[in-house]
């Protein structure tokens, strides 16, 4: 048995008003269990279609998505989502949104394992004081970390994020990312994380994949040799920054390449 | 860290109070505009009735209306009239939400039922259900049931139009969300489409209710024994002013509290939405 995703020859072509688009070209890479693997490419590389096609909420023209062996047929609790517009129910408070997966009956527990691991989590993303709050009352980065904690309730194999931070202001982002690092730390989890970062990227990723455009392939995968946990300050060192400069330089001239193909 | 914490909790209580405070402080300047908008409308009522500017005999006194209003009050009239109205408009209306909640939901989950009635709502959303009124009587008679169908066709269809364009409106995302955590249709439905439709059923219902007064006032000037319109044809009848103009009154009054209801329940049930102001 094969642990963890297996992406299998996946193509994915759009029949749109103006004619076919071809999305996603023959995606072939395994995520192995523990794995933080980003994808980064210019926009319209295909990379958010690739997270909602092993989100499930996609199907591929071509080839299919495996988790530990099981083909994806549709979304699922083994796989938590956590998207860009962070998608926290405002209806709810913070304690009811973290709560949701666990009162469906795909999961259902207890009330008692439930209050265990709401206040688990909560205490985890550090919004102790907010569990009774609205989302409307609520910064972006606290939302973002109520949506973590709700995909984490389930406690899904995978968690799959679709430019979670894009939306923060910069300060915000990196406290944010040095938070999901310090979550994972604690809780591991396989991540698929798709950013347009390069920073991002080479802070929180053991491997990062470059995509190319029109149509999204793999372009380069580029393994991040650095431990973790991860120190903040990594940012400043030589290493760091030789590994960035790397990643910028294949995101760089994959946006050339579209730039020239749009004159 | 802690600390920053700490001074920001401090921080947000005081604000908290001074927002109670300033909250209290505009609740009661709000009454006294209120009380002020209404005051000048009755001073100058009893001003040009003074200075002859209308011609008193067509308008009663202030003192006159309220008179008619204790009279009739005392033999039990004005009860009967206005428990008439309330109950045609409470059945009329709660049978036209239902029944609009039932086939919003229809409309807006299937795609063949909302191409197939789109066309036909639109056409009777136009029509005004006062039109409806001479049919009605000589399909049902002058009786209850005539004003009561008008009634419940007042309340359907702007309670429909609300709440099957609320449910077109809805965001997927928060849809996506929930299946991946594991939601099934049912659970969809119940726990993430429902409590977002809730505001859009009150606004519907705010809607209606006032489609519905409107409504109601018109047939029961049209036909009708008992009733607050009822009420005022037998005043013009008779030419008793007081009566009238107490029947226009009353009709305002209760309009604005029934309004003023529905806006209450709104604040208490959807205290998490976003507020634009």
């Amino acid at each position: 048995m094969q642990k963890g995703i297996v992406v299998d020859d996946v193509s994915m072509t759009y029949e749109g008003v103006a004619g076919r688009v071809e999305a996603l070209r023959d995606i072939s890479l395994c995520v192995a269990p523990g794995e933080f693997i980003s994808f980064i490419g210019p926009s319209g590389c295909g990379k958010t279609t690739l997270m909602n096609i092993i989100a499930g909420f996609l199907e591929p023209t071509s080839g299919q998505v495996l988790i530990d062996d099981r083909r994806v047929m549709g979304p699922g609790p083994d796989r938590g989502v956590v998207f860009q517009q962070y998608a926290v129910f405002p209806w709810l408070t913070v304690r009811e949104n973290v709560e949701f997966g666990l009162t469906l009956s795909a999961n259902r527990k207890s009330a008692s394992e439930r209050k265990e691991i709401v206040d688990r989590l909560i205490d985890l993303v550090g919004l102790r004081d907010f569990q009774n709050a609205y989302p409307k009352e609520l910064s972006g980065g606290m939302k973002q970390r109520v949506a973590i904690a709700r995909a984490y309730a389930v406690d899904p194999e995978v968690l799959l994020m679709d430019e979670p931070f894009g939306a923060l202001d910069a300060q915000t982002r990196q406290f944010m990312q040095e938070a999901l690092l310090q979550i994972l730390e604690r809780e591991r989890k396989t991540v698929v994380f798709i950013t347009h970062g390069v920073e991002e990227a080479a802070f929180l990723s053991s491997r990062v994949v470059v995509m190319a455009t029109r149509p999204g392939r793999i372009r380069k995968e580029i393994p991040i040799p650095l431990d973790y946990p991860r120190d903040p300050a990594i940012r400043r060192s030589p290493h760091f920054i030789e590994i960035r400069a790397e990643i910028e330089r294949h995101v760089r001239e994959e946006f050339e390449k579209q730039r020239e193909g749009a004159l | 860290m802690m600390a920053r914490r700490e001074k920001g909790a401090t921080t947000q209580a005081e604000s908290e109070l001074r927002n109670r405070e300033k909250r209290r402080r505009e609740r009661l300047q709000r009454l006294g505009y209120f009380c002020a908008s209404f005051g000048i409308i009755l001073a100058v009522w009893e001003l040009s009735r003074a200075v002859h500017v209308v011609n008193p005999k067509l308008f009663p006194p202030i003192l006159e209306v309220l008179q008619s209003g204790v009279r009739m009050l005392g033999d039990g009239s004005l009860q009967a009239h206005m428990s008439a109205s309330f109950m045609r408009v409470l059945v009329g209306f709660f049978q036209g939400i239902v029944m609009a909640v039932v086939l919003g939901f229809l409309i807006g989950w299937f795609r063949v039922a909302r191409m197939l009635l789109d066309p036909v709502i639109n056409f009777f959303r136009a029509l005004p259900p006062i039109a409806l009124i001479p049919l009605m009587i000589i399909f049902f008679g002058i009786g209850e049931t005539s004003k009561v169908v008008v009634l419940t066709y007042a309340s359907f269809f702007p309670a429909l139009v609300v709440i099957y364009q609320a449910l077109v409106g809805l965001d997927p995302l928060y849809i996506r969300a929930a299946r991946a955590l594991g939601a099934n249709n049912l659970e969809i439905f119940r726990k993430v489409i429902l409590p977002q439709l809730v505001p859009h059923i009150i606004t519907a219902c705010r809607v209606s209710l006032g489609v519905c007064w409107a409504t109601l006032v018109a047939a029961e000037l049209i036909a009708a024994q008992k009733g607050i319109g009822a009420m005022m044809v037998d005043a013009q009848n008779f030419f008793q002013m007081a009566p009238l103009v107490l029947g226009i009154i009353l009709i305002g009054a209760i309009s604005l509290a029934m309004d003023g209801f529905v806006r209450w329940i709104e604040r208490r049930v959807t205290g998490w939405q976003e507020k634009l102001a």
